[in-house]
């Protein structure tokens, strides 16, 4: 209903998570069109921002909170530049939800590693309250965030909080860090090693830059987790959200329609080539 | 579509004298015509007032980057192969609103759908690829579960009055893809155009009505066989092909090729051939605002992806060179095509040969890919 | 351009440096849009509209027409950018240095007592450049002159704090989208429209004429693949590097091109690149 015009939501709140980051809490206007929302984690919405147009941004908020969408943004485009100005109570456009997000159900009874780099944390974000809020559904829960910067971490809080979750394990790197860092100083993907779980009974979901997801497949495969139990979000170009623009696609795939969340067997001859 | 021309006992012959009862026809009952004329040394599809305006007696030769049109021997409507447009700037036009928004001195918002409205159309003339074209982006713009409202509504409104090829420009290759010269399917009138008029078959409920209208006179056995003949002849004439097989594994396992960066010496990334292809469907969304920051116009506008921001990401130049664009355009095109419709992107038409400023020819190009393969 | 702010009525200079004054008519022609933006801008200096202020007055956005000529030019043109917050470079003078740089290509000094009766009256420097080759310049509106549309969608984004939308592909797309017949391929007419940077609604092409490029190189331009298909026509190595030595001879890509076809000029083995 709201897939190809926008809807009107108000800013609640705005987050500044980094100096580039923010967070935009937003509600729809219409309280009718509030309540018939609902996404699935890994799902995106197109912002609109008055005059500036819209861009795809992933939801990170808790799919169960009915009072907003979160939506964590890094202001390098022009579009997001400009919404980074944008203060509480301003009024954006919204249309969504749009694609196919987290295996969340064939994760049920597997072990989970969620595997995120840089800002690629943010549409992992929404799937981790979702198991969370299912602890026991799901076996032991790896949740592995690497960042460039050790200062480009954000949400600490909420992956200390994770962190105590049972059966859990938070473990972060950095690439470069100063004297206070007390989590991993290399690669994220090291990392792997370190996780728990049973490779022949794990749903492996990785978000981030496309060379850190390559060598996140390449480290899980070889720790003998099944190419098809491994899952990646892919971030393209995006102009419609309804897979006719053709700016998103990924070979055969239209990344915002089949995507963003896809199966890796799925895009296997695609993934990580130079100009694909 | 196919090579031969299927006969039908219940159509009927319109001398070229009566031509203009067609179009009168197609008034009476309520449609503009679009239709064949010649402009600016080129077919280009425009709203035909009279017959005398359509291109008699002209026929297009076609090469590699040129077009030209010329006096044929024989003076008919159709002779000529094709124009730089099908039908595709008539349902998929090039800047097609989408909605609007009007944000007042509050700062709310509000959103409107900008709903077409179109006058029914007749489109005189479709050839048997642009049939195949329209298909494609049918199932492209209409097919799945996302529709596109303005795309439908045009589409809705559209008469299509095909007409057989009796002949072939040089650099045509439809009857390659499969989608020509003879139409089967696709079109509500199809026409086949013979020295002494034409002979018309109704394929659909409103192209019957336009049917019964018409000056029809029986169709002699003699005028079947000469226009099957002449299409037969021409299947026969055309010299490009495009290898029927789809051309994917071809393509990927050549994704690393130096050909690639060979063909983008002559490239010049300007967009030509994906503006003239029937199927090509890319389209960017711009946002345009009033001076006073109230209202603001969201449109669809035709892109390509040999433009500069087409895989644009902020921090991500996924196809910045020109080498990567045409292989992008090619791979898409003869191969993954297949994964997302079923069949090949290319209908044969030729257009992305002729409108190329350099003649970059694709049944070339596919031509070195497949000899490159046998040699190594 | 990244983040604009800009208050909520702007002041606006329009300055003239070496020019014929056509840019700034793109505002005074705009109609009802110059009415509109009058009241949302405050002009605090447009000479050719007959308000004048010091050239120091602080000015939220600079429009500058014209190219950097004499050593009046260079000092004014500190000034204004150490006084404006952005400035705004509009039409080929100022983006390229115009027709006006022809004579860096030449003997400039010496044409000067060919021309005029006192030459040394006549006070330039030795090159007329483009503006920003002297100062920063945070916009550039290419054209000869532009166009309305381009630069009042320009304003439009500005005022709306979004960073104007970049234009730099091939004219061709425009001429396609409105339906006029390629004069190159019907007419084998050296159309520059491959090369230029699109922006005037193919105006050119759709008179029947071929673009001469007065929008500037577009990004991607391959002038070596499209020479060698005028040469074809028979187009003389001498008149492709005059098309490249014209409007824009000042813009690197158009230099660099004019410089490669003149090399082709008094060779008469060579014919310019040959193609495959």
């Amino acid at each position: 209903m709201s897939r190809s015009v926008p809807r009107e939501v108000q800013v609640i709140e705005r987050i500044a998570e980094t100096a580039t980051v923010f967070t935009l809490r937003v509600r729809f206007t219409d309280s009718r069109i509030c309540r018939a929302y609902a996404f699935h984690p890994g799902q995106f919405n197109m912002l609109y921002l008055h005059g500036a147009g819209e861009i795809p941004i992933s939801i990170v908020s808790d799919p169960e909170d009915e009072f907003a969408l979160d939506h964590t943004i890094r202001a390098v485009g022009r579009v997001s530049q400009a919404l980074a100005q944008v203060q509480p109570g301003d009024r954006l456009g919204l249309r969504g939800p749009f694609g196919r997000g987290w295996p969340l159900t064939q994760a049920i009874g597997n072990d989970v590693v969620i595997l995120t780099g840089g800002l690629g944390c943010a549409p992992a974000v929404s799937a981790i309250h979702f198991i969370a809020n299912r602890r026991a559904q799901y076996g032991h829960l790896n949740i592995i965030q690497g960042v460039r910067h050790a200062d480009d971490m954000i949400w600490q809080a909420r992956y200390k909080a994770w962190a105590q979750l049972p059966d859990t394990e938070v473990l972060l790197a950095a690439d470069e860090a100063g004297t206070h860092w007390s989590g991993y100083l290399g690669h994220v993907t090291d990392l792997i090693e370190n996780a728990r779980f049973d490779p022949k009974n794990t749903i492996a979901m990785i978000c981030g830059p496309e060379l850190m997801m390559h060598n996140g497949v390449i480290e899980l495969l070889k720790s003998g987790v099944p190419d098809d139990a491994i899952y990646l979000s892919i971030e393209r170009n995006m102009h419609c959200a309804k897979g006719h623009c053709g700016h998103c696609q990924l070979g055969p795939h239209f990344v915002c329609r089949d995507g963003p969340v896809f199966n890796y067997a799925d895009i296997r001859p695609w993934f990580a080539k130079a100009g694909i | 579509m196919c090579a031969t021309v299927a006969v039908d006992p219940l159509a009927g012959f319109l001398p070229h004298s009566q031509l203009p009862a067609l179009l009168h026809a197609l008034h009476e009952t309520g449609y503009r015509c679009i239709g064949p004329q010649a402009r600016d040394g080129a077919i280009v599809f425009d709203e035909l007032q009279d017959t005398a305006d359509l291109p008699w007696g002209l026929i297009d030769v076609q090469e590699p980057g040129r077009y030209r049109l010329t006096e044929a021997t024989s003076r008919r409507a159709f002779a000529w192969a094709n124009g730089p447009q099908a039908i595709k700037p008539w349902v998929f036009q090039a800047h097609e609103p989408q909605w609007t928004a009007q944000r007042n001195a509050q700062g709310h918002i509000r959103f409107e759908a900008v709903h077409v409205a179109p006058q029914a159309t007749a489109i005189l003339g479709v050839r048997a690829c642009d049939l195949a074209a329209l298909q494609i982006q049918d199932c492209h713009f209409a097919g799945s579960r996302e529709r596109d409202a303005a795309y439908l509504a045009r589409r809705d409104h559209l008469l299509l009055i095909g007409i057989h090829c009796a002949r072939s420009a040089d650099t045509c290759f439809c009857v390659s893809t499969g989608d020509g010269p003879a139409i089967d399917r696709g079109a509500d009138l199809i026409l086949g155009e013979i020295d002494e008029g034409l002979i018309v078959s109704a394929c659909s409920t409103a192209a019957r009505r336009i049917f019964r209208l018409l000056p029809l006179e029986r169709v002699r056995p003699e005028q079947w066989a000469m226009l099957r003949q002449e299409v037969t002849n021409n299947a026969g004439s055309q010299r490009r092909a495009l290898p029927s097989q789809d051309l994917r594994n071809l393509l990927y396992a050549k994704l690393d090729s130096p050909h690639w960066s060979t063909i983008a010496e002559r490239c010049l990334s300007c967009g030509n051939c994906t503006a003239v292809c029937p199927t090509c469907f890319c389209h960017q969304e711009t946002d345009t605002s009033t001076l006073n920051g109230e209202w603001v116009t969201h449109a669809r506008e035709w892109d390509s992806c040999f433009s500069d921001q087409h895989a644009h990401l902020a921090g991500l130049e996924i196809r910045s060179e020109v080498h990567l664009r045409y292989r992008q355009w090619l791979l898409h095109k003869l191969g993954t095509w297949h994964e997302q419709y079923g069949r090949s992107g290319c209908v044969g038409c030729g257009r992305c040969i002729t409108w190329c400023p350099v003649g970059i020819d694709l049944t070339e190009e596919i031509s070195a890919f497949s000899s490159e393969e046998t040699s190594t | 351009m990244a983040k604009i702010t800009l208050p909520s009525r702007s002041r606006v200079a329009v300055h003239k440096f070496s020019s014929c004054d056509g840019c700034q008519l793109a505002f005074l022609n705009a109609g009802n849009d110059l009415l509109t933006l009058a009241e949302r801008v405050q002009f605090v200096h447009f000479a050719e509209a007959g308000i004048s202020a010091p050239i120091d007055t602080n000015v939220d956005i600079a429009f500058v027409e014209g190219s950097i000529s004499t050593a009046e030019d260079e000092t004014r043109i500190a000034v204004i950018r150490a006084h404006s917050r952005y400035l705004v470079a509009i039409g080929a003078c100022a983006t390229s240095g115009g027709v006006q740089a022809l004579r860096n290509l030449g003997r400039g000094h010496d044409w000067l007592a060919e021309v005029y009766p006192n030459p040394d009256q006549i006070d330039s420097l030795d090159a007329a450049c483009p503006v920003s080759d002297y100062v920063r310049v945070d916009l550039e509106l290419w054209g000869c002159p532009v166009s309305e549309r381009q630069l009042f969608a320009a304003i439009a984004a500005l005022l709306g704090h979004v960073a104007p939308k970049e234009h730099n592909d091939a004219l061709c797309m425009a001429c396609k989208a409105r339906g006029s017949v390629c004069v190159l391929v019907t007419r084998d007419e050296p159309c520059m429209g491959p090369l230029t940077r699109t922006g005037c609604g193919a105006l050119c092409p759709d008179f029947g004429r071929a673009c001469y490029g007065c929008f500037g190189p577009s990004r991607n331009a391959n002038h070596l693949s499209w020479g060698a298909r005028m040469r074809e026509f028979g187009v003389t190595p001498e008149s492709i590097v005059r098309r490249f030595h014209m409007i824009n001879s000042g813009a690197q890509d158009c230099l660099d091109a004019g410089d490669t076809w003149r090399g082709f000029c008094h060779n008469p083995k060579i014919d310019g690149p040959s193609k495959s």
